[in-house]
C-alpha cells in the first residue's frame, strides 16, 4: 500500500504544477497543442507512473525516482550568451557535422542553420509551433500515442521545445546533422524535450543525437522524438547517450515509415544513471524497412532499460534488431521487444535478437522478446541469450600469449563490434568503436569531454 | 492457396470423437459457490479438519482475488454462481471388483479406449479414471502396493494416509497462489494420490484419465504426486468431455514433488471437448501445475499435448530448489477453429547447477490463438544454471494468431540461459518437394505436421505417443492423411 501512496502523492505533484503553470506552458502556442495538453494530462492521471505492476515498465520501476521532490522545472528558457560551438568541441576527430545544440531541452537559439539545402526547415518546435502550425499539427502527437504510455502522456503534457526538421522531397543532407542535448544546471533539473523529424519523399538524411551532463547536479530528462519518414526516403539515426549516474534518461523514438522507406537507428549507451529507450517503429506503408540496433554498457548500479515495438501494418515488410548488453558490477539492464504482425501484413520478415553478457555476481539481466503474429505469410524469429565471454576462447587467445584480462576485453570488443559495423558514418563509427574499448577498459568514469571534476 | 483453404475449411469440419453423454445417475449439490457449499463438499468427503481448514482458508482467500487478465485470451465472463461445484456417480465409491462398476461407466471408458479390464491384463497400466470428479475405479492398486506405491483416489489418501497429505498438500501450489488454483483448493472434489516409496522404481506406467460428464459442472480435481529418495514414476493423464452448447470449467492442481535423486515424469493428453466449429461451447481449462525439485539430482519432466478446450490458461512450471536438479518441458500445443490457448512453463532456478531445457511446439490452424509464456528466473544463488529454450510457432491460414512471450531473467554471472523462438507458416518449398515425390498436399502437410511435432512426442510414454499422433490426425483431419 506504501508504494499507492507515493505514486498518489507523486502523481498529483505533477498535476498541480500542470494546472499552476498552464498559463506559462501554453504561452504562443496554437489551440490545438492546448488541447492535447489537457488530453495527455487526463491520460498520465489515469496510468500514473508506473511501477513494476506496469507490464511494460516491469523491470524499471520509476516511482522511487518521481517520488524524490528536488526536481525543479524551467519553464523558460535560460539564457547563454556564449558560443557553443566554441565551449563544446565534440571529440569525433575530422568529424563534419552540422552542429546544433539544446540546452536543458531548449533549442539553442543562436545555432547555425543556413548551410542547408532550399526548402529545409530547421527550427525550435516552439518556433515550428507558431510559423508552421498546420505541418507540426499534421503529425504531432499522432505517432506517439499519449493514452498507451505513462511517459509519452508526460512529455506531450509538459513539452514546450525542442527541435523541429522539415527536409524537402528529394534532398540529400550530405554532412550528419548532429544534434547536441546538453544538461546544465545550478540545481537538479526535469528536462521536457519534444522533437520533430519530417523526411520527404526520396530525400536522405542522417541524424546524430548526443547526450551530455555538464553538471553535477541530479536530472531527469524526458524527451521525445516524433519521425516521419517518407516514401522512398533513408534515415539515419544514431544516438549517442553518455550522462553522468544521476541522469535518469527517458528517451522516446517514434517512427511511422511509409512505402520503401528506411531506417536505421543506432543506440548507444555509453553512461547513464537510469536509462530507459523506448523505440517504436510503426512499418505504414509496403517494402519498408527498419534495423534498430543498440548497445549498452553499464557499471556500479546503472540501469539500462532497452523498449521496441515494431508494428508491421502493411504487406512486404521488413525489420531486424539486434541489441546487446554489457553488465558490469551490480549494474542491471532490460530488454523488452515486441514484433507485432497485424492481420493482412503478408511476405513479413521480422528478425530480432537480444544478447548479454554478466561480468559480476551482483548484474542482473531481464529480457522479454515477444512475437504477436496474426497472419501466416511470415518469418519471424527472435533470439535472447544471457551468458559470459566463452571460456573455450578465451583459452585459444591465452594460448596465444594474449593474457587472461587482455583475451577477455577483446571477446567483450568482438561482442559489441557487431553492433558498431552498422553505422553507416565511418568516422564516427571508428570513434564509437574507440569510445567503448574505452568504456571497456573502465576509462570513461566520466562523460568524455567533460571539463567538470564530476564525482559520480 | 485455393486447394490449402479447402483443406483447412475440411480441417474446420471435423467431429469431436469423445462427444458423447453417459446417462448415469449423478450425485449433485445447488448450484452455486459459498462457504455452506465448501462445507459441504467437504462433509461428503468425510474429510478431517485440517482439510476443512485448507478450503475454507483457500476460499476467503479465493473471495479477494481477481480473475486474472494478463493473458492473450479472450474469456468471457464467468459466473462462478451459476456452476455446480460437486457431480459424482451416485453408486459411488465402493467397488471391490470391476463386476460392481456400472456398466454404462464401463462402456463410457471402453468407448474413450481406457479399456478397464484390458488394459490391467495386456498393457500393464494402473488406470485412475476420474469422472466428474470422483475417482472411479483405480485398477492394479493391489500390485503396486506390494512395492509400497501408493496410487490412489485423492478422497482415499485424505481418509488412509492423512500425514502424507497434510504434509505435502499445498506445498507447491498454495491456496493463495492464484485464482484458479485457490477456486481449486476450496471446492475440489477428488483426483489422484501417488507416493513412491524411498528407492523404487515403479514397475508400470502410473495414469488418470479426467471426464467431465454432468451438465453445467466444473471439474476440479487434484493430483498430488510425491516421489521420495531414489524413486522413479511416470503418470500419465489424459482428459475428455462431452459436447455441450455451454461452457464449461476445469480448473485442476497438480502438485509434484520429488525428493533426493528422484525423477518424476508427468505426460498429458489433454482433449477436451473444444467447442464447434463456430466458436461455440468446450471447456475452459484453467489449470496450475508445478513440480518441485526438493531434493538434489532430482528430476521432472512435463510433457504435454494439448489439442482440446475452448480456452487454456495452463503452465505446468518446476522450481528446481535441489543442487543439480533438472527439469524439462516439452510442449505440442494445437489450436484449431476459435480455440484459444495461452500456455507454456516457469522455470525457477534456485539451486546450484540446475538445468532446464524448454520446447515448446504451437500449430494454430482457423480462427484460432496459440501463445507460449514463458518464464525463466535464476536466482543469484543459483550458480551454474543452465536453461535452452525452444518454441516454435507453425501457422496453418491466415485468420490465426501464433505469440510468444517469453520472460528471462538471469541474476547471476556464470549461468547461461538461451532462448529461440521461431514463425512461420508451412514451407511452400517443403510441399512443393513432397508433391514432386508423388505425395499429395494432403498428405504432406501431415508429415510436417508431424515430423513438426516429433521431438516432443518422442518423449511421451508408447501408449501416448500412438494416441497422441492420432489427435494431432484428427484435429488437423482433411489436411493430414
Amino acid at each position: 500500500m506504501a508504494e499507492s501512496t507515493t505514486f498518489e502523492t507523486a502523481g498529483q505533484r505533477i498535476f498541480s504544477l500542470f494546472q499552476k503553470n498552464s498559463a506559462l506552458l501554453n504561452e504562443g502556442a496554437p489551440d490545438f497543442l492546448r488541447n492535447d495538453r489537457e488530453l495527455a494530462m487526463s491520460h498520465f492521471q489515469r496510468m500514473g507512473i508506473p511501477d513494476r505492476q506496469v507490464e511494460n515498465y516491469k523491470y524499471t520501476d520509476l516511482t522511487r525516482l518521481f517520488a524524490q521532490e528536488n526536481f525543479n522545472r524551467s519553464f523558460r528558457p535560460a539564457s547563454f550568451d556564449f558560443d557553443m560551438q566554441e565551449v563544446f568541441t565534440c571529440d569525433v576527430p575530422e568529424f563534419d557535422t552540422h552542429l546544433l545544440f539544446h540546452v536543458n531541452g531548449w533549442y539553442f537559439e543562436q545555432n547555425k542553420t543556413d548551410q542547408f539545402p532550399a526548402g529545409t526547415i530547421i527550427k525550435s518546435m516552439k518556433r515550428a509551433l507558431k510559423e508552421d502550425t498546420a505541418l507540426v499539427e499534421k503529425y504531432y502527437g499522432q505517432i506517439a500515442d499519449a493514452s498507451m504510455d505513462p511517459m509519452v502522456a508526460l512529455n506531450s503534457a509538459f513539452a514546450q521545445d525542442g527541435i523541429f526538421i522539415c527536409i524537402p522531397d528529394h534532398a540529400v543532407i550530405d554532412k550528419p546533422i548532429q544534434i547536441i542535448n546538453l544538461l546544465h544546471s545550478e540545481e537538479d533539473l526535469y528536462v521536457t524535450q519534444r522533437n520533430m523529424v519530417v523526411v520527404g519523399k526520396n530525400a536522405h538524411v542522417k541524424l546524430m543525437f548526443c547526450d551530455h551532463t555538464l553538471a553535477v547536479h541530479s536530472f531527469i530528462a524526458n524527451y521525445l522524438t516524433e519521425v516521419i519518414l517518407q516514401e522512398d526516403s533513408i534515415a539515419d539515426i544514431y544516438g549517442i547517450q553518455n550522462q553522468h549516474n544521476g541522469t535518469a534518461y527517458l528517451n522516446g523514438l517514434f517512427v511511422r515509415q511509409e512505402r520503401n522507406s528506411q531506417l536505421i537507428t543506432n543506440t548507444i549507451t555509453l553512461h547513464g544513471g537510469i536509462t530507459r529507450n523506448h523505440l517504436h517503429v510503426d512499418l505504414h506503408g509496403e517494402h519498408a524497412n527498419a534495423s534498430l540496433y543498440g548497445l549498452s554498457l553499464t557499471d556500479k548500479d546503472q540501469h539500462s532499460d532497452i523498449f521496441t515495438s515494431v508494428i508491421h501494418a502493411q504487406p512486404s515488410c521488413h525489420s531486424n534488431q539486434i541489441f546487446k548488453n554489457i553488465l558490469d558490477d551490480s549494474s542491471t539492464g532490460s530488454f523488452t521487444g515486441r514484433i507485432h504482425v497485424m492481420p493482412g501484413a503478408k511476405k513479413t520478415g521480422a528478425y530480432q535478437r537480444n544478447n548479454s553478457v554478466l561480468m559480476t555476481k551482483a548484474a542482473k539481466m531481464n529480457t522479454k522478446p515477444q512475437l504477436v503474429i496474426d497472419n501466416d505469410d511470415v518469418k519471424c524469429s527472435h533470439g535472447a541469450t544471457i551468458g559470459q565471454v566463452n571460456e573455450e576462447a578465451l583459452f585459444y587467445l591465452q594460448t596465444r600469449g594474449i593474457n587472461e584480462n587482455e583475451a577477455r576485453l577483446m571477446l567483450m570488443f568482438a561482442f559489441a563490434h557487431e553492433v558498431l559495423t552498422n553505422i553507416r558514418v565511418e568516422q564516427l563509427r571508428h570513434s564509437i568503436d574507440r569510445l567503448v574499448n574505452k568504456r571497456l577498459r573502465g576509462e570513461i568514469s566520466r562523460c568524455h569531454d567533460c571539463i567538470l571534476e564530476c564525482i559520480r | 492457396m485455393d486447394n490449402q483453404n479447402t483443406l483447412l475449411n475440411e480441417v474446420a469440419g471435423r467431429d469431436y470423437r469423445f462427444g458423447f453423454v453417459t446417462e448415469i445417475e449423478t450425485d449433485f449439490i445447488p448450484k452455486g459457490l459459498n462457504e455452506e457449499v465448501v462445507r459441504i463438499i467437504s462433509a461428503k468427503k468425510e474429510e478431517p479438519d485440517f482439510m476443512l481448514e485448507f478450503r475454507l482458508k483457500a476460499y476467503r482467500k479465493w473471495l479477494t482475488m481477481k480473475m486474472p487478465d494478463w493473458a492473450q485470451l479472450k474469456i468471457p465472463e464467468i459466473d462462478y454462481q451459476e456452476i455446480i461445484y460437486y457431480a459424482a456417480p451416485r453408486q459411488q465409491p465402493k467397488y471391490e471388483s470391476l463386476d460392481e462398476v456400472d456398466p454404462e461407466l464401463l462402456s463410457t471408458f471402453a468407448k474413450l479406449g481406457i479399456p478397464l479390464e484390458e488394459q490391467k491384463m495386456l498393457a500393464g497400466v494402473a488406470v485412475d479414471a476420474v469422472m466428474d470428479s470422483v475417482s472411479v475405479k483405480t485398477t492394479f492398486k493391489e500390485n503396486l502396493a506390494e512395492l509400497g506405491i501408493i496410487f490412489c483416489s485423492f478422497s482415499e489418501a485424505v481418509k488412509h494416509h492423512p500425514d502424507l497429505v497434510q504434509k505435502y498438500l499445498g506445498m507447491v501450489v498454495p491456496p493463495n497462489d492464484n485464482f484458479f488454483a485457490a477456486l481449486n483448493c476450496a471446492v475440489f472434489s477428488d483426483g489422484s494420490f501417488v507416493y513412491i516409496p524411498k528407492g523404487v522404481r515403479c514397475p508400470m506406467e502410473l495414469s488418470t484419465y479426467f471426464r467431465i460428464n454432468a451438465k453445467n459442472t466444473g471439474q476440479f480435481e487434484r493430483t498430488l504426486i510425491i516421489a521420495d529418495n531414489d524413486s522413479y514414476v511416470s503418470y500419465l493423464e489424459g482428459c475428455t468431455a462431452p459436447m455441450r452448447d455451454e461452457n464449461q470449467l476445469h480448473a485442476a492442481v497438480v502438485e509434484i514433488i520429488a525428493l533426493d535423486r528422484a525423477e518424476v515424469k508427468y505426460s498429458t493428453v489433454q482433449n477436451w471437448y473444444p467447442g464447434n466449429k463456430e466458436g461455440i461451447g468446450g471447456i475452459y481449462n484453467f489449470v496450475t501445475k508445478r513440480g518441485l525439485c526438493k531434493g538434489a539430482s532430482s528430476k521432472i519432466c512435463w510433457n504435454q499435448v494439448e489439442t482440446g478446450s475452448a480456452i487454456t490458461w495452463k503452465y505446468p512450471s518446476c522450481i528446481l530448489a535441489g543442487d543439480n536438479s533438472v527439469a524439462e518441458f516439452n510442449s505440442v500445443a494445437l489450436t484449431n477453429n476459435y480455440q484459444q490457448a495461452d500456455t507454456g512453463t516457469k522455470m525457477i532456478h534456485l539451486g546450484k547447477n540446475t538445468k532446464s531445457t524448454i520446447v515448446s511446439k504451437g500449430i494454430s490452424a482457423g480462427h484460432s490463438s496459440n501463445s507460449y509464456r514463458g518464464l525463466v528466473r535464476v536466482a543469484a544463488k543459483a550458480e551454474n544454471a543452465r536453461n535452452y529454450s525452444q518454441c516454435d510457432s507453425l501457422l496453418l491460414g491466415d485468420h490465426c494468431g501464433a505469440h510468444t512471450f517469453p520472460y528471462i531473467e538471469v541474476g547471476n554471472q556464470n549461468s547461461v540461459v538461451e532462448h529461440e523462438a521461431t514463425t512461420s507458416k508451412i514451407g511452400e518449398d517443403q510441399i512443393f518437394y513432397c508433391n514432386q515425390r508423388g505425395i499429395s498436399t494432403q498428405d504432406a502437410i501431415g508429415m510436417i505436421v508431424n515430423g513438426y511435432a516429433r521431438e516432443v512426442i518422442n518423449k511421451l510414454p508408447m501408449e501416448f505417443a500412438v494416441e497422441a499422433q492420432k489427435l494431432l490426425q484428427i484435429s488437423l483431419e482433411g489436411s493430414v492423411g
